[in-house]
């Protein structure tokens, strides 16, 4: 009985996630290349991904990208997906576009996350300078609990016309998250975490979940700590997004709120975004939408999948790689000479992906 | 079910010369703003006589908490409602009160619009948003039905059922095609929950069919959280499930300024209406009599119009819409110094001046 109750505690309080500074490390290096797997995904994915291997080659990263390409595969053949899973958990690091196709009982997407146990995601929403949007001065993070929750992906028919879908909540995965939010929230010198839930209305779910960020608080006297119903976080980072900080909050909620601080600080083409397991990165689009009418045509804004890149580079300890990848697409964006779309300009995944090299080019 | 269209009224409350309208004033700043409501609708002669009544539920010795008898009598004899914002109750056992009133009337379909008010400048004023939630009421996350499989694992349990889906949808439609509005899009998250959201969304397609003047389309719920902060012009009648319609009809309040001026109105059976405001209580703000009655007022206003007396909703939200543009006579949570007493004022001077 003790056991059982003993060494979950434990085992949260002690729990290592593959944070910026906890030390990467390093799971596969040939010949001073560091394997990254790069798994363009579905959709404007694969355009994306190729501005990236284009912007590594030009700077002569020393990543060499094992590709898994899963855009062929069927879903009766798990062969691929399996390979994809082997692929990144030898390697520790990942880069990944968005997958399209749902797997036997959940999507791909849930599956990767669920198999790789990446269960924090990281979505930072900063304001970009040159980019036009109804918010300025937006720097929120949003940590948004991946493996449970709403998308445990249990449902059945109890009878015909009567749909049940499980919630899942635990105190070992709330607790988890918890710890992860506060780390990083020290790490990175934030001053403030809000837990997101709905515990007015789900009180046994969302009540633990609120009371596991509650006592993980406790141990971080240093960072201010409140909580708020999700409705009202909502209605607040559209009157007034610059009050949010550091966000924690169950997966149903993480999607909505990361999505919504995507489109305050400019779209999904923008936004980057980490996924953390205790031993496996994955870096990926924040916003997670494939875009499937548009695939082919290289006008999707390859911003967020380069900048998810350079956060991968940084992770990898090649931080001056990443870092001025950051600052040339930040540039980029500031001189709003060359702009996608979906930022109100006309230029083309690959015009966006010269106008960043230019930008590197021109610092060395 | 649905007789005839929704807008009508039923009962024999139709025959005499007033309509008799439940009001339920509720907590804080309930009363006051309830009695601003009365006075400008009594300045533009509306045709409503009042039956106040204290819906606060009652938590019984067996557990269960209900509406007291005298306001459910009231609210199913005259089938429309007005009500204020009400304290929730803390301490153990206490319900939910809104889901109290909302499974003891029946209220299936929850209607919340959001459109920009001038005068009442925000991010989003310039283009202008005009859209509305219709939001199922009854199931979904808001069921309450959870436990602790083992200690440390709650499970919530949420429900979609045929038929509920189905009547939302409905609504949502009818609600379209009655008010000259050409869109309605659905909002779900199907592809993770392929059976509950899944059936959610076929019953939207279903009825969608029976309405090929209006135009459907369905979308996910982050896509839409994506979209709606970045051009919420694109959006026009939106329905969904009950969570999502919960936390995105607050979102959209926010786009317009905030849930002190948001109206919203739920809709029950054989033609039964109850308008509210969502906003607090705003406790205080009783002493000095500073609450903003724009919310329950524009609540009234829907509620007008679903009696059919459009003609003094126009004529009162003329004055409101009059008052706020010109923001010299508004209240503190919109950036004026006035009371409640001194808006409304202000409004009953507009609408006498345009008699």
């Amino acid at each position: 009985m003790l056991r059982t109750f003993v060494r979950p505690a434990l085992s949260t309080l002690n729990c290592k996630a593959a944070s910026s500074t906890t030390g990467f490390k390093s799971g596969t290096k040939y010949g001073g290349k560091t394997t990254v797997t790069l798994i363009p995904g579905d959709g404007v994915g694969p355009e994306i991904a190729e501005s990236v291997t284009t912007l590594f080659k030009e700077m002569s990263v020393p990543v060499e990208f094992e590709v898994v390409d899963l855009t062929k595969y069927t879903l009766r053949d798990d062969g691929a997906f399996n390979n994809a899973i082997t692929s990144l958990k030898r390697n520790g690091v990942g880069l990944k576009g968005v997958l399209n196709r749902a797997g036997d009982f959940r999507t791909h997407n849930v599956e990767f996350r669920g198999n790789l146990d990446t269960y924090a995601n990281v979505v930072r929403c900063m304001s970009y300078e040159g980019i036009k949007t109804h918010h300025t001065g937006i720097d929120l993070i949003a940590i948004r609990e991946n493996t449970e929750g709403e998308y445990s992906c249990l449902e059945h028919e109890s009878v015909p016309g009567v749909v049940e879908s499980l919630k899942i909540i635990t105190r070992e995965k709330s607790m988890r998250i918890a710890k992860f939010a506060f780390d990083y929230a020290l790490e990175h010198n934030r001053k403030k975490v809000t837990c997101i839930h709905k515990a007015n209305i789900m009180k046994l779910s969302d009540g633990l979940f609120k009371r596991c960020c509650a006592e993980t608080a406790e141990l971080y006297p240093s960072i201010e700590y409140e909580e708020q119903i999700v409705d009202n976080t909502c209605q607040q980072l559209v009157i007034n997004p610059t009050q949010f900080d550091v966000m924690v909050m169950p997966n149903l909620y993480g999607n909505l709120v990361s999505n919504l601080g995507a489109g305050l600080v400019g779209g999904a083409g923008l936004v980057p975004s980490k996924s953390y397991g205790d031993d496996i990165a994955v870096f990926e689009p924040g916003a997670r939408h494939t875009w499937m009418e548009m695939k082919g045509m290289y006008v999707a804004n390859p911003v967020a999948m380069v900048l998810s890149s350079a956060f991968m580079l940084k992770h990898i300890m090649l931080h001056e790689a990443g870092d001025n990848l950051i600052t040339a697409v930040k540039d980029v964006l500031r001189k709003r000479t060359c702009l996608t779309g979906d930022l109100g300009g006309n230029a083309k995944t690959r015009d966006m992906t010269t106008a960043i090299l230019k930008e590197l080019d021109s610092r060395n | 079910m649905f007789s005839g269209r929704i807008c009508k009224l039923l009962g024999p409350t139709l025959v005499r010369h007033n309509h008799t309208v439940t009001l339920f004033p509720g907590d804080g700043i309930g009363p006051q703003i309830s009695a601003s409501v009365k006075e400008i609708f009594s300045t533009a002669e509306v045709p409503i006589e009042w039956e106040e009544h204290d819906v606060y539920p009652i938590l019984e010795k067996n557990g269960k908490t209900r509406i007291p008898q005298p306001a459910v009598d009231s609210l199913f004899k005259n089938k429309i409602g007005l009500k204020g914002p009400m304290r929730t109750a803390i301490g153990k056992g206490h319900v939910s009160l809104n889901l109290t009133i909302r499974r003891t009337f029946g209220l299936y379909a929850n209607v919340r619009p959001a459109k920009s008010i001038p005068g009442v400048k925000t991010p989003y004023s310039d283009e202008g948003v005009d859209c509305i939630i219709v939001r199922e009421n009854t199931e979904g996350e808001y069921s309450g039905i959870e436990h602790t499989v083992v200690p440390g694992v709650v499970q919530s349990v949420k429900l979609i059922t045929r038929e509920a889906s189905r009547n939302v949808a409905e609504y949502a439609f009818k609600y379209a095609r009655d008010n000259n509005r050409s869109n309605v899009v659905a909002l779900h998250k199907a592809n993770i929950m392929n059976l509950s959201d899944g059936m959610f969304l076929d019953q939207c397609k279903e009825v969608a069919q029976k309405y090929q003047d209006i135009k459907f389309r369905d979308m996910y719920l982050d896509s839409a959280c994506l979209k709606i902060v970045k051009d919420p012009g694109q959006f026009d009648v939106m329905v969904m499930p009950n969570l999502y319609g919960d936390i995105l009809s607050d979102l959209t309040a926010g786009l317009i300024g905030g849930l002190g001026l948001a109206p919203s109105g739920n809709m029950g059976r054989d033609g039964l209406a109850l308008y509210e405001a969502v906003h607090g209580t705003a406790d205080d703000l009783v002493e000095k009599n500073k609450g903003n009655p724009t919310a329950l007022l524009m609540s009234g206003l829907m509620m007008l119009r679903h009696m059919e007396l459009n003609d003094h909703a126009n004529k009162i939200e003329k004055a409101v819409l009059a008052t706020l543009g010109e923001r010299k006579v508004v209240t503190g949570d919109i950036g004026g110094r006035a009371t409640n007493p001194e808006y409304t004022a202000e409004i009953c001077r507009k609408i006498l001046a345009s008699s």
